[in-house]
Order: structure tokens, then sequence, then C-alpha cells
């Protein structure tokens, strides 16, 4: 029962990891590995399956979708006239963000799909055999 | 404004994101992944037309100044292996319409394939060591998986011991470049190529130039380290194994041949003798290997090894027309090579089987056919007027004009044995009748597909030897620019050296 709250908890630390990662330790990657694990606790608990069907975006497309953002982020470079991945910063309420974020963004999004699909392919195998 | 030498890494990016979407679309998966590698040649053919033109092309990313970000750079070295690798990726992804089992196409090979050019591009482009061992860790990881696609239990013992070999080969490279960082302060191969003029040898320098000739020479199965390659090339279907052939082997001795030329200076007496040696043994036991095999993937597996030696060769003798032999050679064996490996697959179509000795009478059943898996054959040869006789001349006028008259005589010597091989699988193949004992299936139809690319790569063999005197200049003045990389650097960090 602890991993069905577990996992939206984890799913927030993520994100507030995600965002510091610019100036402090953190970043897409921990923050990806954070989430993914809140991910594979509820699948400890209730099966690959089920965790998958209760994903909005299935793994395989969650990896294209977080490579798309980062490829689209070394574009807002170019668009203004200067070179490919040339950071660009704008500030919204006193938040700043900027294509950085955006490529972390990316990488967040990626690692979860990929370290998802590695665990499913584990845990599939684990249900077979047991 | 997105500079034209981003797009060979931007476009198999996206080709590869495109691919994910659409994972379980055959049709779409292949009609993505043909489009891709098309957009990719021509992006490729521009560059090089470009790079002749006006000189070497440099990019930053995000802005950051030469030594300190990554520089992206196109030199004539760079642009040639683009083109190769826009060709082999075309004709792989042509032919692996039919020529792959449908179970690949559902289990990702075009998407991987992607990755492989991506990650083969990027290390053909980058200006900065680090990031070539980012490329080298990419292609390989795609590489693994193609590798091992198909999970039957050879597969997996090829790919365990691929995987391995190339783990500590990335660990080496790895060391290799936290020393030469420590010794230089830098990674910028232009910075490097310049501060290395400056310094004087040391025992630290050639220290760190071993360790990257052993991790280099590993990816390139050069000889004491090539023992992975007939473990494992063998075993994926024979698309994936031309694939491999054409690209990742070249890809170490890319890599080589810009380090020595460009970065280690110092201690040329010492590269030298271990270069030729090295080189010399790998392509005579390279060749006397192949000559014992009787499958025919077997056979062309240890003629990569063998052909690998001649590039060595070319580059230790360090004269600008050794170079240039070696990377007119290094074109010539990535068309010659991947085209055997593709002629190997077709009459695996047409017989069912890669045994020399299960299988003939294919000149007679398929005149056609046989003539355009004739030429590749004899192509890497080296039969006159194809491109391998004028590679192995270039190889071997540089080599007396460099006095190393041993090295010289080897290389004729391996020549014959070459033949001796192609000639064997020519006789038992397709000269000698159909062993009645053995159980075959006889398909009669090859599908266009698998046609095509075979013809396309056979004409390319012919062309670069009958007109050979363009590509000989264009990789002569490819060497030029690596063995006196001044317009490099200028280019790169835009001061004068």
């Amino acid at each position: 029962m602890a991993a069905r709250y577990l996992k939206p908890m984890l799913l927030i630390l993520s994100l507030y990891v995600l965002y510091r990662g610019h100036n402090v330790p953190g970043g897409g990657f921990i923050g990806g590995l954070m989430a993914a694990s809140g991910y594979i606790l509820y699948m400890m608990a209730f099966g690959a399956k089920a965790t998958v069907e209760q994903m909005w975006i299935k793994p395989f497309a969650l990896m294209a979708l977080g490579l798309t953002v980062a490829l689209t982020s070394g574009f807002f470079g170019p668009l203004i006239g200067e070179l490919f991945m040339a950071g660009q910063w704008i500030s919204v309420l006193g938040v700043k963000l900027g294509t950085p974020t955006l490529f972390d963004v990316g990488v967040y999004l990626t690692v979860i799909a990929v370290i998802l699909v590695i665990m499913i392919a584990i845990f599939e195998n684990l249900e077979t055999w047991n | 404004m997105i500079s034209l030498i981003l797009l060979p890494v931007l476009i198999p990016f996206a080709t590869f994101i495109l691919l994910l979407f659409f994972r379980r679309a055959v049709a779409i998966n292949q009609f993505f992944a043909i489009l891709g590698a098309l957009v990719q040649l021509v992006v490729s053919l521009l560059i090089l037309f470009r790079v002749s033109d006006q000189g070497i092309l440099v990019t930053q990313l995000g802005n950051w100044p030469a030594p300190y970000g990554i520089t992206v750079v196109a030199d004539l070295f760079s642009a040639i292996m683009l083109v190769m690798s826009g060709l082999i990726g075309l004709s792989i992804s042509i032919y692996s319409v039919s020529g792959l089992n449908k179970n690949y196409h559902k289990g990702s090979f075009y998407p991987l394939m992607s990755v492989l050019l991506m990650g083969v591009n990027g290390a053909f482009l980058t200006g900065d060591v680090f990031n070539l061992y980012v490329w080298f860790e990419v292609l390989i990881i795609a590489s693994f998986a193609l590798l091992t696609l198909g999970g039957s239990k050879a597969q997996m013992y090829g790919g365990l011991k691929y995987m391995t070999i190339n783990l500590i080969s990335s660990m080496i490279f790895l060391a290799a470049i936290g020393l030469l960082y420590g010794k230089t302060g830098t990674l910028n191969i232009a910075d490097l190529a310049l501060r290395m003029r400056e310094t004087e040898s040391s025992g630290m320098i050639a220290t760190t130039g071993m360790l990257f000739f052993i991790a280099f020479g590993i990816k390139a199965a050069l000889f004491p380290f090539f023992f992975w390659l007939p473990a494992s090339y063998h075993t994926p279907p024979v698309t994936i194994t031309a694939l491999f052939s054409g690209l990742m082997t070249k890809v170490g001795i890319y890599a080589m041949i810009r380090f020595f030329t460009m970065i280690f200076v110092q201690d040329q007496q010492l590269w030298q003798h271990l270069l030729l040696t090295i080189g010399g043994l790998t392509m005579v036991i390279g060749v006397l290997t192949a000559a014992s095999q009787y499958d025919i993937r077997r056979i062309l597996s240890f003629h990569i090894i063998s052909q690998i030696g001649y590039m060595v060769v070319g580059l230790g003798l360090f004269t600008v027309s050794g170079v240039a032999g070696a990377i007119y050679f290094l074109a010539h064996n990535i068309i010659t090579k991947t085209n055997t490996f593709l002629v190997a697959g077709i009459v695996n179509h047409i017989k069912g089987s890669f045994d020399l000795k299960a299988i003939g009478g294919l000149y007679r059943s398929h005149p056609f056919i046989a003539l355009f898996m004739f030429i590749p054959m004899a192509g890497l040869a080296g039969v006159p007027p194809l491109s391998g006789f004028f590679g192995k001349l270039l190889l071997i006028i540089a080599g007396f004009e460099a006095h190393q008259w041993l090295i010289t005589g080897v290389a004729v010597l391996v020549s014959l044995f070459t033949m001796f091989s192609m000639i064997k699988i020519w006789n038992e193949g397709f000269w000698k009748k159909q062993p009645v004992t053995a159980a075959v299936n006889n398909k009669e139809k090859v599908p266009y597909t698998m046609l095509l690319p075979v013809i396309v790569l056979a004409l390319l063999t012919i062309i670069l030897g009958v007109a050979a005197e363009p590509f000989i200049n264009l990789s002569t003045r490819a060497a030029d620019q690596l063995i006196n990389p001044a317009e490099y650097i200028q280019a790169v960090l835009r001061r004068s050296s």
C-alpha cells in the first residue's frame, strides 16, 4: 500500500530536483532516476502490467517525447540567429526559464522512459519465472 | 542558422525519434529510415563539395569559443568519411527491406541503425577528444543492441565477447583522455595539435599515445586485439554484419589516423616501427586465418582484419602519399567490404546457406547476379582496374618511396592470398556444380531491393578504379590537411599558428 502514496511524493520530489538542477546539485538525470524509482516501487507492489496501464504515456512514446523536447531546445538559438544550442533565457513571474531547462526536461523524460523500459523487461521475466 | 555540418548528426537523431513514434508500423518505419538515410547522404555530399571548395568548416556548439566548448569541424578527411557513412546507411536501409527477417523490423532495427549512424557521424565530425569518446559510446551501445537483436544463443555468446572487450577498450580510452588532459590541459583537437608541436617528447606522452593506440586498436581489430571480431561478426544476420563491417572498425581506424597524424607528432620513429609491425602482422594473420575457413561470412570477417592492416601500414609510413593511400584504401574498403557481405546475403537468400561446401552452381543459375557478385570480390582482391588495385598500388608506391621494402613486400604477398580467398569463394560458390547431397532451398528470385544496393556499390567500385584520379587527388589533399594541420588549427582557433 505504501507504494501507492510514495509514488506521487517521489514524483513531486523529482520535479523539485529537476528544477533546482541548474545551479545546485540535481538536474534531469537524477530527477528522472527518482521519478523512475517511484514507478519501480509501484511495479514491485502491483506488477509491470498494472504500472504501464496507469501511465498516460507509454514508455516508448515517453522516450520519443523526451528526445523531441531535448532536440527542440537546441533550435531556439538558431531561431533568433545564434548558433545551435546557444542558451536563451526568459523570466516568467520571477522564475528564470531557459532552453537549458527545457533540455533538462527532455533528459528527465527520456531517463524515466529508458529506466522503465529496462525494468519492465526485467519484471516481465521475473513474473514469468514466479 | 543551423550549421550544415551539424546536420549529419541531427538527421539520424530526428529519424530515430520519428521511428520511435512509429515503432510498430513496419512500412512507415522503412519509409522514414530510407528517406532519412537519403537526406543524410545528400547533406554529406554537400559538405564534401563545400569543404573541397571553401576549406574547413567549423561551428561551436552553444556559442562557447573554441578550446572551451565542443567544436564540430569538418575537414576533407571527415567529409570523405561522412559520405561513406551516408552511402552505407542508404545501401543497408534499402537492402534490409527484404534482406532482413520481419522480426527484426518489429524489434527496432531501423531506430538502432539511426543511432549507430548518429554515433558514427558524430565521431567523424567532432573536434574534441572527450566528445569523440561520447560518440564512440553512442555507436557501441547501438551496436551491442544490433548484434544481439535476434536473441539467439550464438548471438548472445558473440555479443558478450564483443561487449566485454569493447568496454575494456573504452576504459583504456578514458584513462588515456585523463592523462592527455593532465599533461596538456586541453582536449580540443586543434588546440592539442598546436600544443603538442611545442611540447618536448616525454615518457608521459608516449604512454598516453600507447594507451590511445591500444584503445583504437581494439576497436579497429588490429593484430593482438582482433579476436572479438571473428567471434561475433558471423552471428547476426548478414545485413547487420555488412553495416558493422562498413562502419565500426573504420571509426577506430579514422580515430587512429587523426590522432597519430595530428596529435602524437613526437616519437615518430617509435610509432612508425609500432604501426608498421602491427599493420604487417594484422595483414598476414588475417589473411592466413581467412584461407582456412569455409563459411563465407567467416572468410569475409577475417578479411576485414587483414584489410585493416593495409590502412595501418599506410598511416605508419607517415608520409603524405602513405596517409593518402590509407584514406583511399579506407573509402574503397568501406564500399567493397560492405558489398561482399551484401552479396553473401544474396547467396544465402538463394541457397539458404553460407557454407561453401553446401552451395555451388550460382554462375549457371544466376549469371547476371554472379557478375555483380564478382565485381566486389575482384575489387577486394585488387584486380585492375577496380578500386582495390589502386588502393594497394598507392600504398605500395608510398612504401617504396619511404624505403620500407620489407613491409611493402609483405603487402604484395598478402594481396595474393586475398586473391586466393576470393577465388575460393568464386570457385566453390559459383563455379562448381551444386553438390547433390546437401539439402538446400533453392529460391530463384532475388528481390530488387536486395539487388539495387549491390549493383550501385559495385558500380562505385568500378568508378573509383576506372576514374581514380580525382579520388586520389582528393585523398592526397585530405592527407595533406592531416599532416600539416595549420589550416585546421587556424579554422578552429581562429588565430595564426
